[in-house]
């Protein structure tokens, strides 16, 4: 080794390594940092979601706005794309660029199908007057489901994006780390949908 | 097709001729200042050619030398922004009574100081922290930059972004009139339907990117790029603060962006989070606003606490006393610092059981501040001082904050908050903290670390004119608020009554005076030094006798900082290695991998600013295009793959060499 720190008293102490260092890379842990960061938002909107989630202003609630059956066909939509993304990480470390790109545009589409369902159901609730201006429940509840709505939309650009960079320069080292870091954002999106789904739809629903 | 009204404000949205502040001779006249001002520094760098070269060297820099050195200037130049506001409301308040109303009204002194308060904690002190840590951190460590450099340089433009936005704000319609928390209902639509809300809310947002993403990349370079050996325990002090600083930030910013995004949403959108109509609740802000909001304190104060640490050990030639309780300290502070906030709001009314919980832990927060009193107090105890000009600066701050510290224990007493609650008396405690801990250290942390920077000290006489202006004038500024705190006189007006009171704000703005000479000699003590920078020239790298890593390399550093990465053995590694025989290597150098330049990141900031300017105004087309645009360079930066180089070796050896010959010469 070039350099010893523990050097015994009879060898001279080594300051400084001869050969140059690599630090090991930063990224994982610095997105995983970013994603954190990003869960405190969620944390800030969910507590914003119990402090006012009740506030109807004497005007809807979940029970009479929440259609449970569209809301799940659009969770299973959200929990498709995290399996099929998990495909095309497995493709990934199978060398298999066609694979990956494959399963990311089925992701790509299951997201799409998300981001439509959500959408409709916005725009259904506005229709019917229950807009987010209707009550402080209602500001809420369009702030923490827009909020993870945005977020899939922005994840589904940067799959775009890695598709086209993917497809360009193939599986190069740069271009798996940035699928790592697409992977951990979509899989933390789904995370966040679970508590979504139990918290706002389903207790609202039954609570 | 100009006369038509709706194309107007299609083009223009809120903006109108009479948005701009003719009527007030105040604001004309230092526009044209600042104008003057302007065109003189423009014209001088056309002139000299250098446009160039400040492109190359420093706009797209991602050294995070220079990116902390630009951190510092950006401090230093809303310094003097932050402190005219002061000055304008001592003066203010040193005349406005009775008949008198002083020179400036309501409207206007609303405004004055809530940009004093949002100019000096976002863009004064945020940015000399971040300066502080961005220069020293990655060279304690013994690293060569810090873990994402594009990102590094990208929050600086960030940062610079919303402190120009906030410029804007005095020349181009008005600030906020609400206190710099801008609490709701008063932020709301219906109370302050002006831009100025606006002006903050997407001033901070902009800026607020810039720091979560510089916190997110300082964890990640203490944690990953310490040098061999250097194990937590044998972290230098102030990297152990910066390290808790930055986990504070990733923990906090994402709350004060939530906070800020559903007022704007109140205000943009009318939905009901903060609104006192359809089931808003307002004190959700006052809570949220604070969670981050405390937090922010001890973001500002832990880096510095880590400034003091490394100067008492230097300047007494003695390791630090208590270095493990010292990191604990560091730690207690950091968890504590996000359970304390209600402390803020005693007067919300949550009852005695919250109000006793929030009392008793902001109390406890002053036990590990103690100890660290203790352990500094100790480290001089039979240390051989020498009183430098940041030493001077470390023992104004220990008397200092040490009675600041003792009013906010009385502060954390619920009863008597409801009594002093929004006084005076909290505005000079929070001073007494702010300007005797954050202030007094950063000037500390000047005066330490510029020769590293710049190969020369700061002159010491004027240093210490600088110093004694300031400590004195600080007493004078802020123990008659104190006083008139206690005499029951609140925070935030600009007329009184009562002429028994005047004789302190007097008191108080002859105060700020001599602050303001402090200042002056400030910038009078770079300008000597400039001038006489062959005399005070240091060629050793290690001016003080320093014991960290940062002095064992060249002042300034090369690019790399280090041409062998440094082997860790002791948490003072600079002092071991000039106490067990180390001999700078003067052969076998190697290219070196380093980074390359960007300007994606000023770009960026200055898309921002369109974009925030779009948004203040309502001129929609204008915000859509610049996302689209800041979207689009985004990802366009994505597409670039080739972002490193290698300094080759022959580079080093020149570097190198010079320095050899440096110290033999002096030797």
């Amino acid at each position: 080794m070039a350099s010893n720190s523990t050097a015994s008293a009879t060898e001279a102490p080594v300051f400084y390594q001869t050969e140059e260092a690599h630090p090991p890379s930063s990224t994982m842990l610095g997105f995983w940092l970013y994603l954190m960061s990003d869960c405190l938002i969620f944390a800030a909107l969910f507590a914003t979601y119990g402090v006012l989630g009740r506030s109807y202003a004497a005007g809807p609630g979940p029970k009479e706005l929440f259609d449970l059956p569209l809301v799940a066909v659009n969770t299973s939509m959200l929990l498709f794309s995290s399996i099929t993304y998990g495909f095309a990480m497995l493709s990934m470390e199978r060398g298999s660029k066609g694979g990956t790109l494959g399963w990311l545009a089925i992701t790509g589409l299951f997201g799409v199908a998300f981001v439509g369902l959500e959408l409709f159901e916005f725009t259904h609730l506005i229709m019917e007057g229950a807009g987010p201006q209707r009550s402080a429940f209602l500001s809420s509840f369009f702030t923490l489901v827009g909020t993870h709505g945005v977020h899939v939309t922005c994840g589904i650009i940067w799959l775009i994006t890695l598709m086209v960079q993917v497809s360009r320069l193939g599986l190069t080292a740069a271009n798996k780390r940035r699928l790592m870091c697409l992977s951990l954002f979509w899989h933390f999106l789904d995370v966040i949908w679970i508590g979504v789904f139990s918290f706002v739809y389903l207790m609202g629903v039954l609570g | 097709m100009f006369s038509n009204p709706d194309v107007l404000k299609f083009i223009f949205g809120k903006l109108s001729f009479d948005s701009l502040p003719f009527h007030e001779p105040i604001l004309v006249a230092t526009f044209i200042g600042v104008m003057i001002g302007g065109i003189v520094v423009l014209g001088g760098i056309t002139y000299l050619g250098k446009w160039g070269y400040l492109w190359r060297e420093w706009i797209t820099s991602v050294d995070h030398k220079k990116i902390g050195i630009m951190y510092m200037i950006l401090g230093v130049i809303m310094l003097l922004r932050g402190f005219a506001d002061a000055l304008m409301m001592r003066g203010q308040q040193a005349m406005a009574f009775g008949e008198n109303h002083g020179y400036l009204p309501p409207h206007h002194y609303d405004q004055v100081f809530t940009a004093h308060g949002v100019i000096m904690i976002f863009f004064v002190a945020m940015p000399f922290v971040t300066g502080l840590m961005n220069f020293v951190v990655p060279l304690q460590i013994g690293a060569r930059d810090v873990s994402f450099p594009f990102l590094n340089n990208f929050s600086f433009w960030m940062t610079v972004a919303g402190a120009i936005t906030v410029m804007i704000s005095l020349f181009i319609g008005e600030f906020a009139r609400t206190g710099w928390l801008a609490y709701p209902p008063l932020s709301g639509i219906a109370y302050s339907p002006d831009v100025g809300v606006d002006y903050y809310i997407w001033s901070l947002q902009i800026a607020g990117i810039g720091t979560t993403l510089s916190g997110v990349n300082l964890i990640a370079t203490i944690v990953k790029m310490r040098a061999q050996g250097m194990t937590l325990m044998k972290m230098p002090v102030f990297t152990w603060t910066a390290l808790c600083t930055n986990v504070l930030i990733v923990a906090t910013f994402p709350i004060l962006t939530v906070t800020l995004a559903l007022l704007t949403l109140d205000r943009y959108v009318g939905t009901n989070f903060f609104t006192t109509e359809f089931g808003g609740n307002a004190m959700l802000y006052v809570n949220l606003i604070w969670i981050w909001g405390h937090p922010e304190v001890y973001i500002l104060i832990l880096p510095i606490f880590g400034v003091y640490s490394e100067i008492v050990s230097t300047f007494c030639g003695k390791r630090l006393f208590g270095y493990t309780s010292m990191v604990y300290a560091t730690v207690v502070i950091t968890i504590l610092s996000y359970i304390v906030w209600l402390h803020h709001f005693f007067t919300m009314g949550s009852g005695a059981s919250v109000n006793s919980f929030f009392g008793i832990t902001t109390m406890i927060i002053s036990i590990p501040t103690g100890a660290k009193m203790f352990n500094w107090l100790f480290t001089m105890y039979k240390g051989r001082i020498r009183f430098e000009t940041p030493m001077i600066w470390t023992v104004g701050f220990m008397l200092t904050f040490v009675i600041g510290g003792m009013t906010g224990v009385m502060l954390a007493v619920p009863p008597a908050d409801f009594v002093l609650h929004n006084s005076l008396f909290l505005i000079a405690h929070f001073h007494n903290v702010i300007i005797g801990g954050v202030v007094f250290g950063v000037f500390a942390g000047i005066n330490f670390w510029f020769p590293k920077a710049f190969g020369f000290k700061l002159d010491a006489f004027w240093g210490k004119c600088s110093f004694w202006f300031w400590l004195i004038g600080f007493y004078f500024a802020f123990m008659p608020l104190y006083v008139l705190g206690l005499m029951g006189v609140t925070r935030r007006v600009s007329h009184f009554d009562d002429p028994s009171l005047q004789i302190w704000f007097v008191v108080a703005a002859f105060g700020a005076v001599l602050i303001a000479a402090g200042i002056g000699c400030f910038v009078l003590q770079i300008f000597f030094s400039i001038k006489n920078r062959e005399k005070l020239r240091d060629v050793t790298g290690d001016p003080w006798g320093g014991r960290t890593l940062e002095w064992s390399t060249s002042s300034p550093p090369p690019d790399y900082n280090f041409a062998f990465s440094p082997v860790v053995r002791d948490q003072d590694a600079w002092w071991d290695m000039k106490q067990n025989g180390y001999v700078r290597p003067l052969e076998g150098f190697k290219a070196i991998h380093m980074p390359k330049n960007t300007g994606t990141g000023a770009i960026l900031g200055a898309l921002s600013i369109a974009f925030g300017f779009g948004m203040i105004w309502h001129i929609w087309w204008l915000a859509a295009v610049m996302f689209l645009a800041m979207v689009v360079v985004g990802i366009g930066h994505t597409f670039n793959y080739n972002r490193d180089f290698h300094i080759p070796a022959n580079e080093v050896i020149e570097a190198e060499g010079k320095r050899t010959r440096l110290l033999g010469n002096q030797a």
